[in-house]
């Protein structure tokens, strides 16, 4: 029974695919209406994910407060945030709360984040020339400095043109030529995968 | 239909053709692969992880399937299928955690699929798949007691990630687990290229299939990436050249 399941949503699926496929490809009305139908039946789907996976969120911090694990009390925190956001989202005339707790909590944190990156990025390359001096690490962290050096000016003397001049070369010419190729590789990883999945080999659907 | 659409439809035709015939091929001579060193890395972890009785931390990171980030996504749930059936029988059997519902959904299922499959008596744990965080530094944020909390030794990190990735691998640093780890986003693959030495560059995420025995298709797909890679070198000599002549 589970292998005559499996086999369904199998075709299912890689049908689905061909015809979202071919509506990228083929213009006729019907093709492409249906193509749209089925892309808003999977935007509400992730959606209900979406929020299958916040309970599932929920789920596994509850089951850390009720056994009083290490670091409980960051997830009774998460638990009562959650709650609080849910709370304000879903009542009405509450935007202006809304509003507050985006731009006063959420943003500030994620960008205490973000600055917090700097500092990590900053031991990483000390790290990397120290556990791994390669040529190539070393190219790494010169190139990072000269970029660096060439994008903001300097006290009192202002910006450098030698190096902004060398960062435009690099920026401009030799990354964006590599970055290029390493794209081109991954889009061509990104078809060969969508193919797979298109002709049943891969089934993320089925777990195999 | 415009000259363009014809042209991607054929490519799209002839690299599925060519998988498929690829695909019947290996199964006679399979082909040898160039050692990445994070392939082998991962083959290791695996087997440290069963004798140990440590666990493995599988991060599929924050791409949608709905968007063309889902692609790496994949490559992941591929990885995970491999790494979930051999680890399972472990005693601490691997996590996977995501920061989109769909991944989640689908890595759960996975999970249950390799558990089901090896016929494990103990009943399956929903939680090993987790979403940690919808939001790039909230999935991050949501990922780092995992990794800190749960006796992990090797943190297979394969998916979408922009530069947050960092703290996830300074978390790993700290604790001293392994990392190996692939992005198709190319700043945290500069990223990751700083903070980790098992890193895949570009592609290479989408080889871990074909390197851990996933089956032909894997191979032949890699196969016909390599093909496809050499058309459009020539593609773009012949262009400079026509160019260069004039031509247009």
């Amino acid at each position: 029974m589970n292998r005559i399941a499996s086999a369904g949503f199998a075709v299912l699926a890689i049908a689905t695919g061909i015809l979202i496929l071919l509506g990228y490809f083929i213009n006729v009305p019907a093709v492409a209406d249906f193509r749209l139908i089925l892309l808003e039946w999977a935007v509400i789907l992730a959606g209900v994910a979406a929020l299958v996976g916040v309970g599932n969120l929920f789920s596994v911090h509850l089951q850390r407060v009720r056994q009083r694990v290490k670091g409980s009390t960051y997830s009774l925190l998460l638990l009562v945030s959650l709650l609080i956001s849910l709370f304000l989202g879903v009542t009405p005339g509450l935007e202006a709360a809304q509003h507050i707790m985006l731009n006063a909590i959420m943003i500030p944190i994620e960008i205490s984040l973000m600055a917090l990156l700097a500092v990590s990025l900053t031991y990483a390359g000390i790290r990397l020339l120290r556990h791994r001096p390669t040529p190539i690490a070393i190219l790494f962290i010169v190139t990072v400095l000269l970029v660096l050096l060439g994008t903001g000016a300097w006290p009192l003397i202002g910006q450098l043109s030698v190096f902004s001049d060398l960062r435009a070369i690099v920026a401009q010419v030799l990354a964006a030529g590599g970055a290029r190729g390493i794209l081109i590789g991954v889009a061509l990883g990104t078809l060969t995968t969508g193919l797979r999945v298109l002709l049943g080999a891969d089934r993320p659907y089925g777990g195999k | 239909m415009e000259s363009l659409h014809w042209l991607a439809l054929g490519i799209v035709v002839l690299t599925s053709i060519g998988i498929v015939i690829a695909a019947l091929l290996v199964g006679r001579k399979p082909p040898t692969f160039r050692d990445i060193p994070a392939f082998r890395q991962i083959r290791r972890a695996v087997s440290m992880v069963v004798e140990d009785g440590s666990r493995l931390h599988i991060s599929l990171g924050r791409g949608s399937l709905l968007t063309p980030f889902g692609a790496s996504a994949l490559a992941g749930l591929s990885m995970l299928r491999q790494l979930g059936e051999t680890t399972s029988l472990s005693d601490r059997p691997s996590i996977a955690t995501s920061g989109d519902g769909v991944v989640n959904l689908a890595a759960q299922d996975t999970l249950r699929s390799a558990h089901e499959a090896l016929r494990i008596s103990k009943p399956f744990d929903i939680n090993r798949g987790q979403l940690t965080g919808l939001t790039p530094f909230s999935y991050a944020a949501g990922a780092l007691p995992i990794m800190r909390d749960n006796q992990i030794s090797t943190n297979v990190l394969i998916g979408n990630y922009g530069i947050e990735i960092a703290l996830m691998t300074e978390a790993a640093e700290r604790e001293g687990s392994a990392v190996v780890a692939a992005s198709d986003n190319l700043p945290a693959q500069a990223v990751l290229y700083a903070t980790t030495p098992g890193t895949l560059i570009g592609e290479e995420l989408f080889a871990a299939g074909a390197y851990n025995q996933a089956g032909n298709f894997h191979i032949a797909s890699l196969l016909a990436q390599d093909v496809l890679r050499w058309l459009v070198i020539l593609a773009l000599l012949a262009g400079a050249i026509l160019k260069a002549l004039g031509v247009f």
